[in-house]
């Protein structure tokens, strides 16, 4: 009994986590670009880390902390608009070749050592440099509050306050997709992922309608990368193609152009893995599957669980498969 | 010869010139002068290849003609020719392969295709108290138009679910929605049955009588010479003669030429023929198979 209750506290604590709410974030302007527009967008971590690296490069320095984020915000923006220009009056597939090159692109450029001044190279930038500010603002008094089974410092580096921003991010973004897929504005966007012909047939700018997708989309993203370095450290190579792919199963496993999928599919993302994680610790033999192994098992089961998800519910779990099917 | 099938036009809605494209080495279409008469019925005919679909999709900016064509509609030369900007001036398209929106409702599909709706913008969708009073206009706008193409009970169905004479249909009423000065149908009966073709013709009368200019691409005749007010023929990419439907199916060069000897017989079933069409036809094969021997 206490196993269980011990399993699930870890697990909650898990979906609760702010890296989950940043990649519930990056799901969200992701799913604008892939649910709602069609955009395949192959690159989503490079605006997580233009977000990050904007933000943390601002504040180190000097910058106050309103700044540092429409800095993250702006880089993230041109970044977009520079993707979209040549790519977006093109077939779709030109733009998944280029964000994924692009994101590339992003983070050599990131590590290269001639920027270790900046960027800190390959070794990033650490949080001390960067997080005060943020906690700066926090209104909780000092100290640590249990809620539940949950303990964390009030105002720590991975505490409440993070948590509290994060996920607020996670629920005004959540409202804002679910007004956005209600508006006429979503109602053009959805006819262009179908068929752009027919949406220029009828007197709208398909080019623009893309290019704002695409850049609301990117600035999630960047808020996300903010969101994922603060209780951490800007680190390259951690936020390069393989976090973009974690952001795509997160949103196909909740289901795309769903208002919920993407938090739904962030949060199980992360707590299945770490439920397979720790049976497999608890239960399996070292001799049989190490830690390591485990690890990388718990990805091995995601995939598998993906591709029976694509065959047999390719709209995802939340998705209506009369409107979405899996289609690129 | 271009000089002879120029007719001029009392009260011209659209009028092009030099209009050519080419695809390498081939000249598509190379028309150089055309007027549409305002508030008329105009089909554009022509045996396969003749470039009509072509000169449609120049016409309506979803493909670029090479430097030097002008359009002029409605008294304004168009300057950008992007499909966007043109639907914008009024003159709305079809499709020969109908592009309903099939995984929206029937119901959205008509509101995109109405205009001035403020809630397009991205900032303004976020708070609908902008934009729910003229949603609720051309909502009600839509209603009477699916009454009208006996679709309202479908409203609320995917439009994918629809037949395709029923998308048809849609994709009609949809561009209706915009109040369009002028529409362009692409082989509006391709693939529909014939008892919605009946339907279908009448529906394109009433756009006319509503005030609207309609120029459509056909093949089918009997549809050409019901409702049409004037024929444009073109062949391999040129516009070879033109005049009232009446006029330009007598016309026997045009008709042999560009439609084949015996467009209007079905040839397909003998008992159908009667008897002088069949003693023609027996005529002709005798003739040809003469020809064939003394080769």
């Amino acid at each position: 009994m206490d196993y269980i209750l011990n399993l699930l506290s870890s697990l909650t604590q898990e979906a609760l986590a702010p890296t989950t709410a940043a990649f519930a974030l990056a799901a969200i302007g992701l799913n604008v670009h892939f649910g709602l527009t069609g955009l395949v967008n192959m690159g989503q971590a490079a605006f997580l880390l233009l977000g990050a690296y904007g933000f943390a490069i601002s504040i180190t320095n000097g910058l106050p902390f309103v700044m540092a984020v429409l800095v993250a915000l702006l880089v993230s923006i041109v970044f977009a608009i520079i993707l979209g220009i040549p790519t977006l009056r093109l077939r779709g597939d030109y733009l998944a070749i280029v964000t994924i090159s692009g994101a590339e692109i992003i983070r050599m450029v990131g590590r290269s050592s001639l920027l270790t001044t900046t960027t800190g190279g390959s070794n990033g930038i650490t949080g001390s440099s960067y997080r005060d500010p943020f906690n700066a603002l926090s209104p909780l008094p000092d100290g640590t509050t249990t809620i539940l089974w949950f303990t964390y410092s009030n105002n720590g580096v991975n505490g409440w306050w993070i948590r509290i921003a994060a996920w607020g991010l996670v629920a005004l973004f959540t409202l804002v997709l679910f007004l956005l897929m209600r508006s006429p504005w979503g109602r053009v966007v959805k006819a262009i992922r179908e068929d752009e012909d027919a949406v220029r047939s009828l007197g709208k700018n398909v080019y623009s309608y893309k290019m704002q997708a695409l850049v609301f989309g990117g600035a999630l993203g960047a808020l996300a990368g903010i969101i994922y370095v603060l209780p951490s450290s800007v680190q390259p190579d951690a936020m390069g193609r393989s976090m973009t792919f974690f952001i795509w199963t997160a949103l196909i496993l909740g289901g795309a152009a769903t208002v919920f999928g993407p938090v739904l599919g962030a949060v199980l993302f992360f707590v299945v893995r770490l439920a397979i994680r720790t049976l497999a610790g608890d239960f399996i033999p070292n001799s049989i599957m190490n830690a390591q192994q485990a690890e990388q098992f718990s990805y091995v089961l995601v995939g598998v669980a993906l591709m029976l998800l694509i065959v047999f519910r390719p709209q995802g779990l939340l998705g209506n498969k009369k409107e979405l099917t899996f289609s690129v | 010869m271009s000089e002879t099938y120029a007719h001029p036009k009392n009260d011209p809605i659209l009028v092009v010139d030099d209009v050519t494209r080419r695809f390498g080495g081939m000249t598509a279409v190379d028309v150089d002068h055309l007027e549409v008469q305002r508030g008329s019925i105009t089909a554009l005919i022509g045996p396969n290849g003749a470039g009509k679909t072509t000169f449609f999709n120049l016409l309506t900016g979803f493909d670029k003609p090479s430097p030097g064509a002008t359009t002029r509609f409605d008294g304004n030369t168009l300057q950008k020719t992007s499909a966007t900007h043109i639907a914008n001036k009024g003159m709305v398209r079809t499709f020969q392969l109908t592009k309903a929106l099939s995984r929206l409702t029937v119901m959205q599909n008509m509101l995109l295709g109405a205009r001035d709706q403020p809630g397009e913008n991205f900032f303004v969708g976020l708070v609908p108290a902008l934009w729910r009073k003229r949603e609720r206009e051309i909502t009600a706008k839509a209603e009477d138009l699916l009454a009208r193409f006996k679709l309202d009970t479908k409203a609320d169905d995917y439009a994918g679910s629809l037949s395709g004479g029923q998308r048809k249909l849609l994709e009609m009423a949809r561009a209706l929605m915009s109040d369009p000065t002028m529409i362009m149908l692409d082989e509006p009966m391709a693939g529909v049955n014939p008892a919605l073709t009946q339907s279908l013709l009448g529906h394109i009368q009433s756009l006319r009588d509503d005030g609207m200019t309609v120029l459509f691409v056909e093949h089918d005749m009997h549809m050409v010479r019901h409702i049409s007010d004037w024929v444009v023929v073109m062949a391999e990419g040129k516009v070879v003669a033109e005049g009232p439907a009446d006029t330009v199916m007598d016309d026997r060069a045009v008709i042999d030429a560009y439609l084949g000897a015996h467009h209007d017989t079905d040839l397909g079933d003998d008992s159908l023929l009667n008897e002088e069409t069949y003693e023609e036809l027996a005529e002709e094969v005798a003739e040809e198979d003469e020809q064939e021997a003394t080769r």
